[in-house]
């Protein structure tokens, strides 16, 4: 009987533990992931409101992306991102139906179908020279000539038909070393004016026949000066540039095949003005604008040559261009922006009194400032004319702006993340408001009642629509609070734009967004790079009343040499707590493992000057780092070198100025690759926060392997110089790749190992004691993934029971870093499809849970490979033994089951990195890919073995404990009655 | 089903004079032009997945170096390819294709080879179809009794209709006399409790 039950209790828990596959249902999208599409900073736009029906605007962004978004509410009708190394360079529309860009500086152009985005034509244009690239499509045209797009780019003025991309002809600069600024169009007489400089003086017009592409005439002038920056036209004959000094204003006029020119000084225009000089890039006709200290002045440009300040806009504005917006009259807009009030005037550009339109609209102040603006007329009911602007800020963000409102916003900063960490949320309390979940029980019932009709596949469409909208709205994963599951957390991620976002877990939508003051532009600092965020502060234990903090590490430049700027922000509230800019640079942030009293974390900032700087600054910090001064070890890897050093603290800092919190460092050691032979393209090291469950893994035959758990290892691979490009450049012979395990403290080298005829680019994940790397072998053209698992050797006779007994083990020996344990490896290569992105291993709370690679493969979509595939044990034909140790038999290439895409039918477009975050639940890890998209699901690699899922019911339980109460009370009435009739008998 | 992919035969080398022509003219071996053509089955299976929805179907070469587009027809090119090995991938959601091993060379301008890489399949000309379509989604089994009493549920009822039912037949079958002797045992031993149908740990 015990038996039984047991039996039957092991195979109810077996089959309730696959019941849920790992892979999704259809109706289960959205339940535990999102996906939010960006699009990144707006470089151009174009609207198209002239049909009735849809209106769009297109635009082009930093990402690579053109999209065509909807004008009432800023969805994406469609996109297309380009390769990274596409930038688009001009779009704009043609025949109405087509959207043409220009890319990869001026060498790509492509019409796409406006309403769906499809590609309908490309053409390559090719040249010899760099050069700037314009693309000019002639409005206005007769009907038959309206297929001419006009070109430069590469050094040619290129001619192409707007319906088929057919090149019509082609006229070659780059002879002439002309470097063309403007083409010009005259619709009247069909003629092509191409102007440029030669040098920064030397002015050069050519005058090309816009039907065949000949030289008509070409004329030029030598300037008494050079110039600064680019031409600007200002009519269809006449250019503005400014003079080398950047205090006159050159005019260049081209009446009558003349070139006539004329200076004028700034001064004259305006009083008192100092300072450098920029013409803004906004064309409007008749006018220029002229940036000077921090302001902008608008310049009319008189009919006789003569210039008329119009207008002096004092705060830091934007200027559009000019809109058509009735026969002869055009308009433009300008936009001020004062703390957290925009001030959008529309005027005329030839009746300079009169506003067509002056706006207020009030904006959140994270946004920053104003970048670009882009205006669109609409006839309103009463016949006049209404004014919408799209706006692109600061922080990436993109706004239109309609009737004094903000009709939408999209925050397209997400699209360019840098850096990502998570925060858990506040623990509920009484008086924390959480919103309403509990409902009655009589809802509760008609909700399971409703599943159980869904599992047992009998419910009506209308049923699975009500199943699906309550799935999805479910309160309980978008709470602002803690779960005992841990699902729910804060993702705190950088974008490149300097901005902070916290974004809910369970919805993605953001919590708080914060514009970093440190990482804005400002005269201390130029050019500032956001670098890193890292968690500053997580209290547990001691400092439970504390909000977390994290910590954002920026840099004043590009360059290694640029002082670093630290930003404190509440991980809660989004407020920024402090913010430091220091003296010294950054060249490197070690987190260390030791916390002081309030729970923040010690870090240590290393900068180009061979010194370290310990933050926080406080006399604890200062005690704890001094008791741990022997054990803090990094490295750092020069790339260009091919050299790895170790680090150690050496002493304090030895200088004028006592600063207590500068460490003076030496070096251990160092590993020189020889360069003639080998580059440095790929360093990996295992994450700092990684838990290993056990040391110890048992093999079939009951053996044991100790894993080698360190974590100061560092994978290196190295390549052939010849193999440093791209896949196609190298050949077999002249390519291999060199990969290195290297104990960071002691400088040993653990392994190596060569592939050869094998090529990067190398992507590697470092977990527990094995890393897997994907290469590309050119010898089968393929890709492949390797598996390096590291065993301690030192520990291996351990299993040996009479020196357990003897006492002669070394189990109890300390493991220490410095000591140098004999290490086997074992490693396999196989075969993978795809081209990769980004390599990941899943983490979770306990390390128990078997791991599974999230691999992010060319399409931008996220596979999860089980380790078991990688592991370097499979072999052809396993034995039974090792069959139930779940050793999959060899194959020379790793499946992929589509299934098993954890992004599903969706893609992370421009997938850049994946992060995973383990939960409280052991099962359970979430991962969050960044890229254009955002994309948030969490995942189970040895499936919920330690909760129900979602879609448990709990109706089918209550009705089988309701049957079975019914049959035991049913029972027990017929044994009485039998037990009646037996003694009756 | 790869083998029932039917790849046609024909290497397409109306580039190879434009090639020439450039080769010749930079002095180099840089500029070729690889052109080819993505066929998707337009029958779809799946409602999820447009049929012949080719707008976003990618191209690209050389793991990223460069993305391009389909037109309408399905055909693609990447111009300015130097000569050598190269590598073409299709991305495309909903499609499994292999990727491409194009060998682009330089002694006869502008001649092209391609071959699967998956199955080292060579392509005579140059069509690119999935191998297969990928189905993201598990498919939810039709209602069935059998699925009810698979389940835990189902067993647990299934367990207790056996005890409630089969067990007294089988008792009914026991002989009197040996069912008098096990009851005897059973008061010897004491009350039965649930300590005694676990295992005992010593």
């Amino acid at each position: 009987m015990a038996m039984a039950i047991r039996a039957f209790l092991i195979f109810v828990l077996f089959l309730s533990s696959t019941q849920f596959c790992f892979s999704l249902y259809e109706d289960q999208v959205g339940l535990m992931d999102w996906h939010h599409q960006y699009l990144g900073k707006v470089k151009h736009a174009v609207f198209h409101t002239q049909k009735t029906g849809r209106k769009r605007v297109l635009v082009s962004t930093e990402e690579n992306v053109v999209a065509s978004l909807d004008l009432r509410h800023g969805d994406i009708f469609w996109r297309q991102i380009l390769g990274t190394n596409d930038a688009v360079d001009a779009l704009d529309i043609a025949l109405g139906k087509y959207i043409i860009t220009l890319s990869s500086d001026g060498s790509i152009l492509r019409a796409w179908n406006l309403p769906d985005g499809q590609m309908v034509w490309e053409s390559s244009l090719q040249g010899l020279k760099m050069s700037k690239s314009i693309l000019n499509i002639p409005k206005n045209l007769k009907a038959n000539k309206d297929d001419l797009i006009l070109i430069f780019g590469q050094g040619c003025l290129h001619a192409v038909s707007s319906i088929d991309g057919e090149v019509l002809w082609k006229k070659d600069f780059s002879g002439q070393s002309i470097e063309v600024q403007q083409i010009i169009h005259s619709p009247h007489n069909d003629i092509v004016y191409v102007a440029g400089f030669v040098g920064s003086s030397n002015f050069y017009v050519y005058k090309v026949n816009a039907k065949n592409g000949e030289l008509l005439k070409d004329n030029n002038v030598e300037l008494p000066s050079g110039t600064y920056g680019e031409l600007l036209s200002v009519s269809s004959d006449m250019f503005v540039v400014l003079e080398d000094t950047r205090s006159k204003i050159v005019m260049i006029d081209l009446k009558n095949e003349e070139i006539n020119y004329k200076y004028s000084h700034i001064s004259d225009l305006i009083k008192y003005s100092s300072g450098q000089a920029v013409i803004l890039p906004s064309r409007l006709p008749g006018i220029f604008a002229l940036q000077l200290n921090s302001h902008s002045i608008l310049i009319k440009v008189a009919n006789e040559g003569g210039l008329v300040l119009v207008e002096k806009i004092n705060d830091a504005a934007a200027i559009s261009d000019a809109v058509s917006i009735s026969e002869g009259q055009h308009a433009f807009a300008f936009v001020q922006h004062e703390d957290n009030k925009i001030y959008f005037t529309v005027k005329d550009v030839d009746n300079w009194n009169a506003d067509l339109l002056k706006e207020r609209i009030v904006i959140d102040n994270q946004r920053g400032n104003i970048e670009k603006i882009f205006i669109n007329n609409y006839i309103r009911t009463d016949r006049s004319n209404g004014f919408r602007a799209l706006i692109a800020m600061e922080d990436h963000s993109l706004l239109l702006v309609q009737q004094g409102d903000i009709v939408w916003s999209r925050e397209d900063g997400l699209a360019s993340v840098v850096d990502v960490t998570t925060s858990e949320l506040p623990v509920e309390k009484k008086g924390v408001s959480v919103a309403k979940v509990e409902q009655n029980l009589f809802e509760w019932l008609k909700g399971h009642m409703l599943k159980l009709k869904g599992t047992l596949m009998i419910a009506s469409p209308e049923d699975v629509v009500a199943i699906q909208a309550m799935r999805l709205k479910s309160s309980e994963k978008s709470k602002m609070t803690r779960d005992h599951n841990g699902f729910r957390k804060l993702l705190i991620v950088l974008t490149r734009a300097g901005k902070v976002f916290a974004l809910h877990t369970g919805d993605g939508r953001i919590v708080w967004s914060v514009l970093l003051r440190t990482l804005r532009k400002s005269d201390a600092c130029e050019r500032p790079v956001g670098l890193n965020i890292y968690q500053w502060q997580v209290p547990h234990h001691h400092a439970m009343d504390e909000n977390p903090s994290v910590l954002v590490v920026g840099r004043c430049g590009p360059s290694l040499a640029a002082p670093a700027v630290l930003s404190f922000i509440d991980a809660y509230t989004g407020r920024e707590l402090n913010s430091l800019s220091p003296a010294h640079t950054v060249a490197q942030v070690i987190p260390l493992p030791y916390t002081d009293s309030t729970e923040q974390r010690l870090h240590l900032i290393i900068d180009v000057n061979q010194q370290a700087y310990l933050y926080p600054k406080t006399p604890k910090a200062i005690d704890i780092l001094q008791h741990e001064f022997s054990n803090v070890y990094w490295y750092s890897v020069e790339v260009d070198n091919g050299i790895i050093r170790g680090h150690a603290l050496n002493s304090r800092c030895n200088r004028e100025v006592v600063d207590e919190y500068c460490f003076d460092f030496r070096d251990l050691w160092s590993i020189v690759f020889p360069s003639e032979s080998e580059r440095i393209i790929t360093t990996t090291r295992r994450k700092l926060n990684e838990v290993v469950h056990t040391q110890a893994k048992v093999m079939t035959d009951q053996d044991v392997m100790y894993k080698y758990i360190s974590k100061n290892l560092l994978f290196v691979a190295n390549v052939a110089p010849k193999a440093r490009g791209e896949i196609g450049t190298a050949t077999p012979e002249e390519s291999w790749l060199v990969i290195y395990i290297i104990d960071t403290v002691t400088g040993r080298i653990l392994h190596r190992m060569t592939h050869h005829g094998c090529q990067g680019p190398v992507h590697a994940v470092f977990s527990e004691n094995w890393v897997v790397y994907h290469y590309f072998n050119l010898r089968a053209h393929r890709h492949e993934m390797s598996v390096i698992e590291v065993y301690d050797q030192s520990r291996a006779d351990n299993k040996d029971v009479w020196k357990l007994l003897v006492g002669k083990h070394n189990l109890t020996s300390p493991i220490s870093s410095y000591s140098r344990p004999e290490v086997i490896t074992k490693s396999q290569s196989y075969y993978f499809t795809h081209s990769v992105k980004a390599i990941e291993a899943t983490s979770t709370a306990k390390g128990i849970t078997s791991k599974q690679l999230l691999i992010g493969t060319i399409g931008d979509q996220v596979l999860a490979l089980d380790k078991r595939f990688l592991d370097p044990r499979r072999t052809l034909n396993p034995s039974q033994a090792e069959k139930e140790e779940g050793i999959i038999p060899l194959t020379d290439s790793l499946p992929i089951v589509s299934q098993s895409y954890i992004t599903h039918s969706l893609k992370v477009e421009g997938l850049r990195g994946i992060v995973t975050v383990p939960a409280k639940l052991e099962s359970t890890s979430l991962v969050f890919a960044y890229g254009v998209d955002l994309f948030f699901t969490r995942i189970a690699p040895s499936r919920t073995y330690d909760s129900l899922t979602e879609d448990f019911s709990y109706a089918l339980l209550l009705i089988t404990i309701v049957a079975l109460v019914a049959a035991i009370f049913v029972s027990w009435v017929l044994s009485e009655r039998k037990e009646l009739q037996d003694k009756w008998r | 089903m790869r083998s029932k992919l039917i790849l046609l035969l024909f290497v397409q080398l109306c580039f190879a004079l434009f090639a020439l022509s450039f080769a010749h003219s930079s002095g180099s071996t840089e500029g070729y032009t690889i052109n080819g053509r993505v066929k998707i089955p337009s029958v779809g299976t799946k409602e999820f997945f447009l049929p012949g929805k080719i707008s976003n179907v990618k191209v690209i070469l050389n793991g990223g170096q460069r993305v391009t587009f389909l037109r309408p027809d399905g055909y693609f090119s990447f111009h300015n390819v130097p000569a050598g090995t190269h590598l073409i991938e299709v991305a495309a959601i909903g499609y499994f294709f292999s990727p491409v091993r194009v060998d682009v060379s330089a002694r006869n301008p502008g001649k092209i080879q391609a071959a699967l890489t998956e199955n080292r399949r060579g392509l005579n000309e140059f069509v690119l179809e999935p191998l297969r379509e990928e189905q993201y989604y598990e498919i939810r089994e039709p209602f069935s009794i059998m699925s009810i009493v698979k389940s835990p549920m189902g067993l647990m009822v299934g367990f207790m209709l056996i005890v409630v039912f089969l067990m007294p037949k089988l008792m009914e079958n026991m002989d009197p006399e040996e069912m008098r002797r096990a009851q005897e045992e059973m008061r010897n031993q004491g009350v039965p409790s649930l300590a005694n149908l676990l295992p005992r740990s010593s």
